[in-house]
C-alpha cells in the first residue's frame, strides 16, 4: 500500500488532500507529495524491498499511488554499472553509471509516467495527455496503450518526423500546434483547466514528479544501502535532480540508510543553461532562456524546479556545469567507447560536465561518483551520425582488406610477421 | 475571475513600477503572493482579479514591456527528456 498522506506546498507548507491539483491556493507555490515516513519505517525493511519485483514497484510503499492501478511495462531497477575505463579516462578512482537507457521506451521518463498513469487511473481519468518534443510523449503513449486510455500528445509544429513516429506507433492522438513553443505551453495549460484529462506534467504533476525518486532509491540499494560521495544528474526542469536527493533523505528517515552526505551536482547544455548560469552568478533567481542546443531533451528554458535545484546545490555543497554541443558529442562518444553504453544527447551532457568538474578539481579523484544516464542513443541518432568513423571500403579480397586497414590503422591484430 | 501569473523582470524592467501601473492602467486587482527581486532580475507571483478580457489586455501590455509571463508553478510545460 501507499503511505502518501497529503500534498504539501513547497513554499508555505500548507497541506491539501491527495487530489489532482498542483499549486497552493494561498501562495501559488508548487505542491509535493508528503508521506507517513513512520508508517513506512514500520512496514519496510531492506529485506522486504530486496524480495520485491525487479522494477520500480519494489518501492511501492514509497510511491504516491496504489500498485493495483499500475501499468507495468517493466520500468526501473536498471543496472548500476561500475565504469572503470571511463573513470580512468577522466581521472576518477570510482565511477558508477546508472544506465536508464534500458527502460521500456529507452528513457527515465518511464519512471515518472508509470506513477502519473497509475494515479490518473486511481482518480478515474479516462484520458491522459502531455506536451512534449520526445521522450515524455513516447512514454505517455506507450503507457496509455497498456492502460487502454485515450491519449493526446501535443507537439510543436516544427518537430522532426522521426520524433513523431516514436509516439505515433502506440496510436495516440498526436496534435501538431501551429505557433511557437510558448503557444504550445499556453494551450496545454488552458486545456488542462477545461478538460477532465490527466495532463501528466500539469494537474498530476506532483505525483508524476515523484517517479524520479526511484532512481535515488535504486542507486542507494545497488550501492549496498548507502549513498555515493558525489552524484551528477542532467537538469532540464531540475525535477529529477531534486527528487534523487529527496529519495536519499526519505530512505534515511525510513531507517534504511545512514544520513546522506552526497554532493549533488547538475549538468546542462550551454545552449540551455538557466540553472547553471544562475549557479555561476551565485543567485537563486535564474533568467529564462530561449533554448538552442542539440540536447533537446534538456531544452527547458524556464525550469519549474530551477529555484529548488539551486537551493539544493548550496545545501549539498554540489555544483552545476555546462558543455557546448561539441562537448556533448564528445561525451556521448567517450561513454560509448569506454563503457559500451550509447546515450542520447542528455547523457553526453552529463558525461561532458562530469569530465569538466573532475578536470577543474571540483570533483576530487577520490570521491566515489554516480552519473545518471537518462536516455538511449537511438533517440538522437542525428547528433552523432557525422561523428563516427567511416567504414573501411574494400574489395572482397584479403589483400584489399589488409591494405585498407594498414592505411587507416596500421598493424592488424593477430597478423603473422 | 482570478488568474495567477508569474512575472519575470530582466535588467531593463526590474526597476520600473510595472505592478503599480498594471493596477492603474487596467481594471484589475493585483495581489502579490510571492516575490524576490535583486539588482538585475526579479520575479513576482501575482493574483489578478477582474474581467477575463481585461486581464488578457493587461498581460499583453506587461509582455510588451519586456516582461515574461508564465503560469506560476509550472515553468515550461512542453517537455523533452530529463
Amino acid at each position: 500500500m501507499s503511505f502518501a498522506k497529503a500534498l504539501r506546498c513547497r513554499e508555505c507548507g500548507r497541506e491539501y488532500p491527495l487530489d489532482p491539483i498542483f499549486s497552493c491556493e494561498f501562495c501559488f507555490g508548487p505542491l509535493e507529495v508528503a508521506y507517513d515516513l513512520d508508517g513506512i519505517r514500520a512496514a519496510v525493511s531492506r529485506d522486504s524491498i530486496a524480495k520485491g519485483p525487479s522494477t520500480i514497484w519494489r518501492y511501492a510503499p514509497f510511491l504516491p499511488c496504489e500498485p493495483e492501478f499500475k501499468v507495468d511495462l517493466g520500468t526501473g531497477y536498471t543496472p548500476l554499472l561500475k565504469a572503470d575505463r571511463l573513470a580512468k579516462a577522466i581521472g576518477l578512482d570510482t565511477l558508477w553509471i546508472k544506465n536508464d537507457t534500458v527502460n521500456p521506451t529507452w528513457s527515465f521518463k518511464d519512471r515518472v509516467v508509470s506513477i502519473a498513469i497509475a494515479r490518473a487511473r486511481e482518480f478515474g481519468f479516462s484520458a491522459i495527455a502531455c506536451a512534449s518534443t520526445g521522450n515524455l510523449a513516447n512514454s505517455v503513449a506507450a503507457h496509455a496503450a497498456g492502460a487502454e486510455m485515450e491519449c493526446f500528445v501535443f507537439i510543436p509544429d516544427d518537430l522532426e518526423q522521426g520524433k513523431v513516429v516514436g509516439s505515433g506507433i502506440y496510436n495516440p492522438t498526436v496534435v501538431k500546434v501551429r505557433g511557437s513553443y510558448d503557444d504550445v505551453n499556453r494551450l496545454c495549460t488552458e486545456l488542462s483547466m477545461q478538460y477532465p484529462w490527466a495532463f501528466v506534467n500539469i494537474n498530476v504533476r506532483p505525483y508524476y514528479a515523484e517517479g524520479s525518486r526511484t532512481i535515488g532509491f535504486e542507486v542507494a540499494e545497488q550501492l549496498g544501502w548507502r549513498t555515493p560521495d558525489h552524484l551528477v544528474a542532467p537538469m532540464a526542469s531540475g525535477s529529477m535532480y531534486t527528487k534523487i536527493w529527496k529519495a536519499f533523505q526519505e530512505f534515511h528517515k525510513a531507517g534504511l540508510i545512514d544520513a546522506p552526505q552526497t554532493r549533488m551536482s547538475g549538468a546542462q547544455a550551454a545552449g540551455c543553461s538557466p540553472i547553471t548560469t544562475a549557479f555561476e552568478k551565485g543567485t537563486l533567481n535564474f533568467v529564462p532562456q530561449k533554448p538552442n542546443t542539440i540536447a533537446k531533451s534538456l531544452a527547458i528554458g524556464n525550469p519549474a524546479d530551477g529555484y529548488y535545484a539551486l537551493k539544493q546545490m548550496q545545501e549539498t555543497n554540489g555544483g552545476a556545469e555546462m558543455v557546448t554541443d561539441e562537448e556533448v558529442v564528445e561525451g556521448i562518444k567517450l561513454l560509448a567507447e569506454t563503457e559500451g553504453i550509447w546515450a542520447e544527447t542528455a547523457g553526453g551532457v552529463t558525461i561532458g560536465c562530469l569530465k569538466k568538474m573532475v578536470a577543474s578539481g571540483f570533483i576530487k579523484r577520490g570521491e566515489e561518483t554516480v552519473a545518471i544516464i537518462s536516455g538511449g542513443g537511438l533517440k538522437t541518432l542525428e547528433a552523432v551520425v557525422d561523428a563516427v568513423e567511416e567504414p573501411l571500403h574494400v574489395d572482397p579480397r584479403i589483400a584489399s582488406f589488409e591494405e585498407a586497414h594498414r592505411a587507416r590503422k596500421g598493424v592488424l591484430v593477430g597478423a603473422k610477421a | 475571475m482570478e488568474k495567477h501569473v508569474r512575472l519575470t523582470f530582466g535588467p531593463e524592467s526590474v526597476k520600473k513600477p510595472l505592478v503599480y501601473q498594471l493596477g492603474h492602467e487596467f481594471k484589475v486587482v493585483t495581489s502579490i503572493r510571492m516575490a524576490d527581486v535583486d539588482k538585475s532580475i526579479g520575479w513576482v507571483v501575482l493574483g489578478l482579479e477582474g474581467d477575463p478580457d481585461e486581464i488578457e489586455r493587461a498581460l499583453a501590455w506587461v509582455r510588451a514591456q519586456g516582461v515574461r509571463v508564465d503560469e506560476p508553478t509550472l515553468g515550461d510545460v512542453v517537455e523533452g527528456g530529463a
